[in-house]
């Protein structure tokens, strides 16, 4: 990477643009943040890092006003005022912009009108000027590097381009600390990379950035501090311009103690049992007219991980989904197999009833019911476990088994009675992997299973996966991540454009040839 | 925390839920005083549960059609036009005790019917059951053409809108519903006792429970309000039949959706249809049996209704529909799915009725009355909007 020429921070860099003094914000029953000191220098990337409820999010939530004054403690300084924003629109009026891990566009609408939705641009104060629109939607287009006709829609574009006009429609605004919650966890290596590289001419042109991760080589790679929260309270801040620290050193801090190898160790055993056959799969989306699996085989064997690796869009969880009981509709042509048993699934429920699992990638799109308790979401998928011939569900049961799994795979919560949209993000997938576990598979899918996950519980999900091949559980992974795909598989496939585009043994897997086959 | 902070803080964060018992009781309280006591009188209030009896079990259907995100504008009619059904079965000699049956379940086939383009081919469920109310509409017009209202004479049929709870013909406690009594001592039993129970469980777990003064004044509250309830209805005629079925559909929708597989799996589909349709909940299956339900309720409530009138008119069944779903929205029920409760509907198709008696009573014009009606909708919906994004 070049290094950027001097630029206007060094000399600025010393003056808080920002600064929190003892923010302390409770939900009932949860102290989100304990007195915590957050300061942030004028020009430079900031990093905020921490496990999942560690309390990142919500910072940035009363910095933004999501939580107005009067709902949190403490003083918000910004360009050496204290600040007491109401709402969003009081904190973007002095120039700060938040950019959520949910995207906030519309898919429906172009380009343009998203990047001015709620800032348009008018003509005799009433009529939106969309000549105006296009020409400085074009222009905040051209400062991100996004090269796409203005007049696109957004569902036309991929993720990495729509958190590249996220961006376009916060610059639009003058902005002069921009927040970005988590930006890169459902981008592919290229992407990320762009928008880290954008991120870095953004500072040269004096504008602020927050920026939170749980990829902490992206950390060390792009932040020139980093302030770590653990359990709601600042733990230090670190400066880390160039190799000043390395992850090592954050996930000591993140998480309090030592952590040597992130991939836990297991004894590669082959067995020769099939489980899972796909043959000649092939399937037809009717809503895009396209065909998006072509002519796929694998198999999964008792008791192995394997990994399907590709780059995003490669069709994995089209793929994925097609096999669990197909509920999206596609057309499928092909053979499934399941424990040498033709099976043709018409419904999700009969995929559950022979032993498949699908953890989705998109926890709140598909996964989770948001407006529901933990315990009422683990069970979901298998109430008939805990329900009688009648049907009436034993809550006592259900309190049992969902307090279980907040203990083993340790959900951060004060009770399985918490509602799941007032959980983190680590933790609400937590709960996902739980409702899935509980339905007892024999194949468990794991669609991007650490996205957005900090070390600690990535950890814990790799050691929990250890654990269920050991007994005999088999796991489909479909992972972005590569050292995550060659950390834990046994087998990988590559896919790419709807084909297996290889396989190989883990002995012979490297990134290299990984990513060659997800290009070709 | 002292006892008033404590009470603070649970009103507080309970306020949507009991925001519309304290309306309730704003709006007992203004008619108990405007109409000199009338409005409380045993007498109107016997009338008033009576009344509410037709909208209340619509009401317990249509949460459910709300809550996995649908709407059912054809109960109204077709209500209306199922208790015409009902009426010419018995003038032609059928016994009541065939026609109900009968009668409900072509409330289920008129829902499943609803429901199939609903469920099977996309049709938005405002439009499905607007053709239903026009249909429905048409065929009241149909079927009353030659006869205008038709009077029923069933004894047996009438009793359901009209008739009380028999009593045991005893000495004491003179001019008292002395069985309405014993219910109503039964009922606070049975409340403390579960309220115990659950209480003694989730401590048990280590929930978050209520302080012991406070739920020992909750306990206090509701038992008191029952007992009143009870007074009031014993010094009259005692319970009415409607009440009592009303009761019974209303404990029994509260069992299913708070107790069993099937509840379950109706608020996942309202909550997040993509997540319960992999969780390997048959979507589809949920709307056909929500829909079947809200057809027997309309059954149900066009049999009340009728029977209320012991007769089947032409214009029966007018804006039922939307006095249902505005008791729903009073009620608590989140029109962005997943979220409501029957018990909170029927308060919230008291609360419609009462402003009706009440005005009623006070001789208000009828103008004035669905004004009135249209502002306390508006005003329990916005409460309910704005403590539901603050809540969070
Ligand atoms: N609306 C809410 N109601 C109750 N508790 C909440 C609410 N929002 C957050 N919390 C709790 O506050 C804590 C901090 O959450 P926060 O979302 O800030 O974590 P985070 O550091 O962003 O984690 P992640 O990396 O998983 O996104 C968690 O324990 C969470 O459960
Ligand atoms: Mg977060």
């Amino acid at each position: 990477m070049n290094t950027p020429v001097l630029d206007k921070r060094e000399t600025a860099m010393n003056t808080p643009i920002l600064e929190m003094r003892n923010i302390t914000k409770t939900f009932p029953g949860v102290k989100a943040l304990s007195d915590v000191t957050f300061q942030v220098a004028q020009g430079e990337i900031h990093s905020l890092c921490g496990e999942n409820g560690a309390g990142k999010s919500t910072l940035m939530k009363v910095l933004s006003g999501v939580y107005p004054f009067g709902e949190y403690s403490g003083d918000i300084v910004f360009n050496g005022t204290v600040q007491k924003f109401g709402t969003i629109s009081d904190s973007e009026e002095v120039g700060i912009a938040i950019i959520y891990q949910e995207l906030a566009l519309i898919p429906d609408m172009t380009v343009y009108e998203n990047i001015f939705l709620g800032n348009e641009i008018k003509t005799n104060g009433f009529m939106i000027d969309w000549n105006e629109t296009i020409k400085r939607a074009s222009a905040a287009l051209k400062k991100v590097k996004l090269n796409v006709n203005p007049a696109t829609k957004i569902k036309d574009l991929g993720v990495g381009k729509q958190q590249l006009v996220e961006i376009a429609k916060a610059l639009s605004k003058n902005v002069k600390v921009l927040i970005l919650d988590e930006p890169t966890a459902a981008l592919n290596e290229d992407d990320s990379k762009n928008l880290l590289n954008l991120m870095r001419d953004l500072r040269n042109n004096g504008i602020t950035c927050i920026i939170i991760s749980h990829k902490l080589k992206e950390v060390v790679d792009i932040a020139d501090s980093v302030t770590i929260l653990r359990d709601g309270q600042t733990v230090c801040t670190l400066s880390a311009k160039k190799g000043e620290v390395t992850e090592h050193d954050l996930i000591k801090h993140m998480v309090g103690r030592e952590i040597d190898n992130i991939y836990p160790k297991r004894e590669h055993k082959g067995s020769d049992e099939i489980v899972l056959e796909v043959k000649n799969w092939n399937a037809y989306d009717p809503n895009i007219g396209r065909n998006i699996l072509k002519n796929m085989n694998f198999n999964i064997k008792k008791g192995e991980i394997v990994g399907f690796a590709g780059l995003m869009g490669a069709g994995r969880t089209e793929l994925a989904k097609s096999i669990f009981g197909n509920p999206d509709g596609y057309k499928i042509n092909g053979e499934m197999r399941v424990k040498n048993k033709n099976v043709n699934f018409s419904h999700s429920q009969q995929a559950i009833a022979s032993g498949l699992a699908y953890v989705s990638e998109d926890r709140k799109g598909n996964g989770l019911i948001l407006m529901q308790d933990i315990k009422q979401n683990i069970t979901l998928a298998n109430l008939g476990a805990i329900s009688n011939q009648l049907g009436v569900v034993d809550g006592n049961a259900e309190v049992k088994i969902a307090n279980e799994y907040r203990i083993s795979i340790n959900i951060k919560t004060p009770s399985v009675e918490q509602l799941v949209s007032n959980l983190s993000g680590g933790n609400q997938q937590k709960v996902s992997v739980a409702k899935w576990l509980f339905t007892k598979p024999n194949v468990l899918i794991l669609d991007e299973p650490t996205r957005g996950i900090d070390v600690g519980a990535k950890y814990e999900i790799y050691t929990l996966m250890n654990k269920l091949v050991e007994q005999g559980m088999s796991i489909i992974m479909i992972s972005s991540e590569l050292p995550e795909v060659l950390g834990m598989s046994d087998r990988i496939y590559v896919v790419s454009e709807g084909r297996i585009a290889g396989e190989l043994p883990i002995e012979k897997a490297t990134q290299e040839n990984i990513m060659q086959l997800a290009t070709s | 925390m002292s006892f008033t902070q404590n009470l603070q803080k649970v009103l507080r964060e309970n306020i949507r839920e009991y925001g519309m018992y304290i309306a309730l009781f704003i709006i007992f309280a203004i008619f108990t005083v405007t109409t000199k006591g009338v409005f409380i009188s045993s007498r109107n209030m016997a009338n008033l549960l009576n009344q509410t009896g037709y909208i209340a079990v619509l009401a317990v259907g249509m949460t459910l059609v709300i809550v996995i995100r649908h709407i059912d504008l054809s109960v109204g009619f077709m209500a209306g036009f199922l208790g015409a059904v009902a009426a010419i079965a018995m003038k032609s000699g059928t016994p009541a005790i065939v026609v109900i049956p009968v009668v409900m379940a072509l409330g289920v086939l008129g829902g499943l019917i609803t429901a199939f383009p609903v469920a099977r081919l996309g049709v938005p469920s405002f439009v499905a059951s607007l053709a239903g109310f026009l249909i429905y509409r048409g065929l009241i017009l149909m079927v009353t053409m030659g006869t205008g209202t038709i009077i029923i004479a069933d004894p047996f049929f009438n009793a359901i809108g009209n008739g009380y709870i028999p009593d045991i013909p005893i000495g004491i406690l003179p001019g008292v519903h002395k069985v309405t009594l014993m219910l109503g001592l039964i009922a606070i039993g049975l409340f403390i006792y579960s309220e115990l129970n659950s209480r003694k469980q989730k401590e048990a777990y280590n929930f978050e429970v209520l302080t012991r003064d406070i739920f020992i004044l909750k306990l206090i509250f509701v038992s008191a309000l029952i007992a009143a309830v009870t007074w009031v209805l014993a010094g009259y005629n005692g319970l009415s039949w409607t009440v009592v079925i009303v009761l019974i559909v209303v404990a029994v929708y509260h069992f299913i959706t708070t107790q069993t597989v099937l509840g379950r799996h109706i608020y996942a589909v309202g909550g997040n249809p993509e997540a319960a349709k992999l969780s390997g909940i048959n979507v589809n299956r949920i709307i056909f049996m929500v829909f079947g339900s809200m057809g027997m309720l309309t059954a149900l409530s066009g049999i009340l209704f009728a029977s209320r009138l012991k007769s089947a008119t032409t214009t029966a069944g007018t804006l039922f529909e939307l006095d249902a779903i505005a008791a729903a929205y009073v009620g608590g029920v989140s029109a962005a799915g997943g979220v409501g409760k029957v018990t909170g509907s029927i308060i919230g198709a008291l609360v419609m009725m009462s402003l009706v008696s009440g005005m009623n009573l006070m001789s208000i014009d009828i103008s004035m009355q669905y004004v009135v009606r249209g502002l306390v909708l508006a005003a329990a919906v916005i409460f309910d909007v704005m403590t539901r994004s603050s809540g969070k």
